[in-house]
């Protein structure tokens, strides 16, 4: 065999160009093997400096300058240098071409890991999970960040850092309501997003305003005796509610607006894919580079080091430990893509009642099909089996203010196992864990206020930060906004209100 | 198929730099304060580190519509090691150990301090931005721009004039030895062969032919070894070092009676600071005295001349003379460049006040570069600044003063200083 004359690849800990090309060349030829598919993608060398830079600005190679971004530089800098992290090794961009980042400080053997897991993991997800495919546009992402920085850069040698930084707050400030989470958001390129931008500019403007709208129809409405409601039906995007009908923005914060809400969307999918994800990455770095172990390419001593690095990042600490700090995603995410596969190759009696069409399939075919159709939520009510919940010995606590104790509600075991899943799936839909709260009314004929609606949901009260982005939200929309809450019951009460003071936009902190 | 791999370590480092500018600017404010505390705490000799500043947590969070506490709500966890269903338990107390339920991290953090470092540049930069300082002083202190080129060694790379020859000679002589070494072991033996060959009676012909050709084949080898190669090319290495020039010695006169109180004291602590950076610059080791005076004067260490406190009355003239004591005694003028800096809310002895005047102009400001004098007091000025006053027309460039309510009053008092040596 001409195996056994190739020199083993990532051999050392000083890593090079060539060696780099070898084991990316290598990993990519057992991911084939494996039949991943994935975008094109790039390697791209940083420093530990560029990392945190790449952290701060969530990630992304080019992003519009906010000060938020510079604390979060400040916050990474400080733990990094007071040792309390370590820097992700990894950054991975979801564009075609897929770029991961690899860090200059790492060795060879991190250098495998990261493209195994970056390169070929991620990628594969971000090319065939449907969230990733219905809300993202790889090819297109790069080009509208750049566009966005280009674009704010320009407000703020027109419009003052001020004003936009003021604009800026306030979007970030309601930036959780700014997903729309049912309908598709067209494809952007640079080129087509400029001109659209110039063409939307001009329209918007002449058309924004519902709420200047001519006499006849108010009379209309007056004579029905009923006040029509706008919108008809409450509007969950509120940035985009914002963006299309605040009265009194000038087009380039419209655009802004627009910008935010359109980056936010883009990452919405990774927010609901974590577990999925981060577990698809890491069970294929795994299982890439045990195969190439097998296959004799790699060494004992990049085994250990791997193992060290891999074991490190699936651990899961129990409750009471002190490193306690929720479920790891990694671990979750890893255990149960490889408990899907002992599940297909090598089913007991239990997984066969529980997952009677998975057990015994082909694996590879039900890994992808799991890849592609799930999220979160779904991924764990619909795979998470019995014998992990043991494993992880999962139990879920009942914290119900009206109770003076918390109760056990359920654990691992045969009565337990369903709700337990249950619950744990419900953890990570967002929908629950975000506050449902919708844009309700704005009074068209009086004060032109705006009025959302906070649904409660299980009595959970909002956190007090509500009155500070209320204040953002007036700023944006221009007249007096207000909060309602509507209880289980159906009661509603007004929760809060603000009148928008203009002489206060002006001194640009809030 | 080989992967595109970009090294991107040489792109602008600093991406983010423009995000903590702006982080800065936003909490100016609060910096500023920060770094007011920090003057405090530092010693006037200490301007050349970064700052931790801290910042209090809530002015710095991005608020979001979230859950707050209460309601009903189910968490799972993991590492079950006693629980069955139905169990009840107490709610763990606030940071009770690890058993915080994760809950914790819904409410309740951002009140920390957000903690972070300024750099020298950011530090100077607000320290500076307080005094007031003109642009082309601010970046004359922040800069050490005067260097000088040493010689360090030898590198292989450079530009033409820098070629050092002899090295070059040297290492070029050792690289054909090095390479024409095994070609002339080879070629000594195969002439001994072929001596040794012809010297028997009946050489073979076809040995010898072959012999002469290695020979000459080998002996083609070593004229081809060049004889300067880009590899030995040896260049003269310099690097630049920060040159101050020589050394000065700064006089720090401060009163500390009773009416002096913290606020005074710090000002007068920015004061100081101000002319040890701008020294700082300039020479290459700087001596400080501190000399505090009531009725009489005495020589103390930092800490004692800004923390400590007396009562009593003023004589200036006192610490005047004990500056001039030390300077004979330690500092001679053609050794040191000597520079003073006087600091006091106005109060004097009356009949001491013209005294103090002749010091100065007889003795003190003949030996020194720059004398300054600040009367930190909003009252009206008394008769040392009167006397004073005399002195400044006829010492233009070595005397200054300035009544100051406000750190950016201080600067005035240097302007004749930087603009000296700023041409």
């Amino acid at each position: 065999m001409s195996r056994k004359r190739q020199p083993k690849i990532a051999e050392g800990s000083d890593w090079t160009f060539e060696e780099l090309d070898r084991a990316d060349a290598e990993i990519g030829r057992v991911a084939r093997e494996y039949g991943l598919d994935c975008y094109r993608h790039q390697l791209e060398i940083i420093t530990a400096e560029q990392m945190m830079d790449a952290y701060a600005a969530i990630g992304m190679p080019v992003y519009y300058h906010h000060w938020s971004f510079g604390k979060h530089f400040l916050e990474t800098e400080n733990r990094y240098k007071r040792g309390q992290m370590g820097l992700a090794y990894e950054i991975v961009i979801n564009s075609d071409p897929c770029i991961a980042y690899l860090m200059e400080e790492n060795t060879m053997a991190m250098q495998a890991l990261v493209i195994a897991h970056a390169a070929y993991g991620h990628n594969s997800f971000f090319k065939g999970n449907h969230l990733f495919k219905q809300w993202t546009s790889a090819d297109a992402i790069v080009d509208y960040l750049v566009f966005a920085r280009n674009y704010i850069a320009e407000c703020e040698e027109r419009h003052g850092v001020d004003a936009v930084e003021q604009l800026i707050d306030a979007c970030h400030a309601v930036s959780s309501l700014g997903v729309d989470r049912y309908k598709r958001s067209p494809q952007l390129s640079l080129q087509k997003e400029r001109e659209r931008q110039r063409e939307r500019e001009a329209y918007l403007q002449s058309q924004v305003n519902e709420l200047w709208r001519t006499l006849p129809k108010h009379e209309a409405a007056a004579q029905s005796g009923e006040e029509a409601r706008f919108p008809v039906e409450p509007e969950e995007n509120l940035l985009y509610f914002v963006e299309k009908h605040a009265p009194l923005l000038e087009p380039w914060q419209r655009e802004i607006i627009r910008i935010v809400r359109k980056i936010g969307q883009y990452f919405y999918p990774q927010r609901q894919t974590q577990v999925m994800n981060e577990g698809w990455a890491t069970y294929w770095h795994h299982t890439l580079l045990n195969t190439l172990y097998d296959e004799g390419r790699v060494g004992d001593g990049f085994m250990f080091e791997f193992l060290q690095s891999h074991t490190n990042v699936v651990m899961q600490p129990p409750y009471n430990s002190n490193w306690y700090s929720g479920i790891n995603p990694y671990a979750l995410g890893f255990a149960m893509w490889q408990d899907l596969r002992r599940i297909c190759e090598a089913p007991d009696d239990e997984d066969r009642a529980w997952f009677p069409g998975v057990a015994g399939s082909d694996w590879r075919e039900t890994f992808d099909f799991a890849m592609r159709n799930f999220k979160d939520e779904s991924f764990i009510a619909q795979f998470l089996s019995p014998r992990l919940m043991r494993q992880f010995r999962f139990f879920a606590v009942l914290d119900d203010d009206e109770r003076d104790k918390l109760e056990v509600s359920a654990i691992h075991d045969d009565p337990g196992y369903r709700a337990l899943r249950l619950k744990l799936s419900d953890q990570y839909n967002l929908g629950s864990h975000d506050p449902d709260i919708q844009v309700w009314n704005v009074d068209l004929r009086g004060d032109r206020s705006l009025t959302l609606r906070h649904f409660k949901h299980r009595r959970r009260d909002l956190a007090p930060d509500y009155e500070r982005v209320l204040e953002h939200l007036a700023y944006l929309w221009g007249f007096a906004v207000r909060l309602e809450q509507q209880d289980e019951k159906g009661e509603v009460s007004l929760l809060a209100e603000r009148m928008h003071d203009r002489r206060r936009s002006t001194d640009g902190t809030s | 198929m080989t992967v595109r791999i970009i090294d991107r370590r040489q792109d602008s480092r600093n991406k983010s730099s423009i995000n903590r500018g702006r982080f800065i600017r936003r909490f100016k404010g609060q910096i500023r304060k920060a770094v007011a505390d920090a003057i405090a705490k530092r010693g006037i000799r200490d301007l050349e580190n970064g700052e931790k500043i801290g910042i209090p947590g809530k002015d710095i969070g991005e608020p979001h519509f979230r859950h707050g506490r209460g309601g009903r709500r189910e968490t799972v966890h993991p590492g079950n090691d006693r629980f069955a269903q139905g169990d009840q338990m107490d709610r763990p107390t606030e940071g009770g150990g690890g058993q915080g339920k994760g809950q914790a991290s819904n409410e309740g953090d951002g009140l920390d301090d957000f903690v972070f470092t300024l750099t020298r540049d950011e530090f100077l930069d607000i320290f500076f931005d307080e005094l007031a300082l003109p642009n082309l002083v601010k970046r004359q202190l922040a800069r050490i721009d005067e260097y000088k080129r040493v010689r360090a060694g030898y590198t292989q790379s450079g530009v033409p004039t820098n070629i050092n020859l002899v090295r070059t000679m040297r290492s070029a002589a050792g690289r054909r030895l090095a390479i024409g070494g095994p070609y002339r072991r080879r070629l000594r033996d195969l002439q001994n062969e072929l001596e040794s060959l012809l010297d028997e009676a009946n050489p073979d012909p076809d040995e010898i032919a072959r012999l002469r050709h290695e020979i000459a084949i080998l002996r083609a080898k070593q004229e081809a070894i060049p004889f300067i190669d880009p590899f030995d090319l040896r260049y003269a290495n310099r690097v630049r070092i920060p040159q101050p020039s020589t050394q000065a010695v700064m006089f720090c006169l401060m009163d500390v009676s009773g009416s002096m109180d913290e606020a005074t004291k710090q000002m007068a602590k920015r004061f100081f600071m101000l002319l040890y950076l701008f020294l700082n610059r300039n020479y290459e080791h700087i001596e400080v005295v501190f000399i505090r005076h009531h009725t009489i004067a005495e020589e103390v260490d930092e800490d004692t001349f800004f923390h400590s406190r007396e009562t009593g009355g003023t004589i200036v003239s006192s610490a005047l003379k004990l500056m001039l004591e030390i300077i004979q005694a330690r500092y001679s003028s053609t050794m040191w460049n000597i520079y003073g800096a006087q600091a006091s809310d106005g109060d004097n002895w009356d009949s001491d006040s013209p005294g103090c005047r002749e010091l100065l102009s007889e003795s003190i400001l003949p030996v020194v570069q720059y004398f300054a004098y600040v009367e930190i007091t909003e009252a009206e000025p008394q008769n040392l600044w009167r006397e004073y006053e005399k002195l400044v027309a006829a010492h233009a460039g070595v005397f200054a003063q300035q009544r100051i309510v406000a750190p950016s009053d201080i600067y005035p008092v240097f302007r004749e200083l930087f603009r000296k040596k700023l041409v």
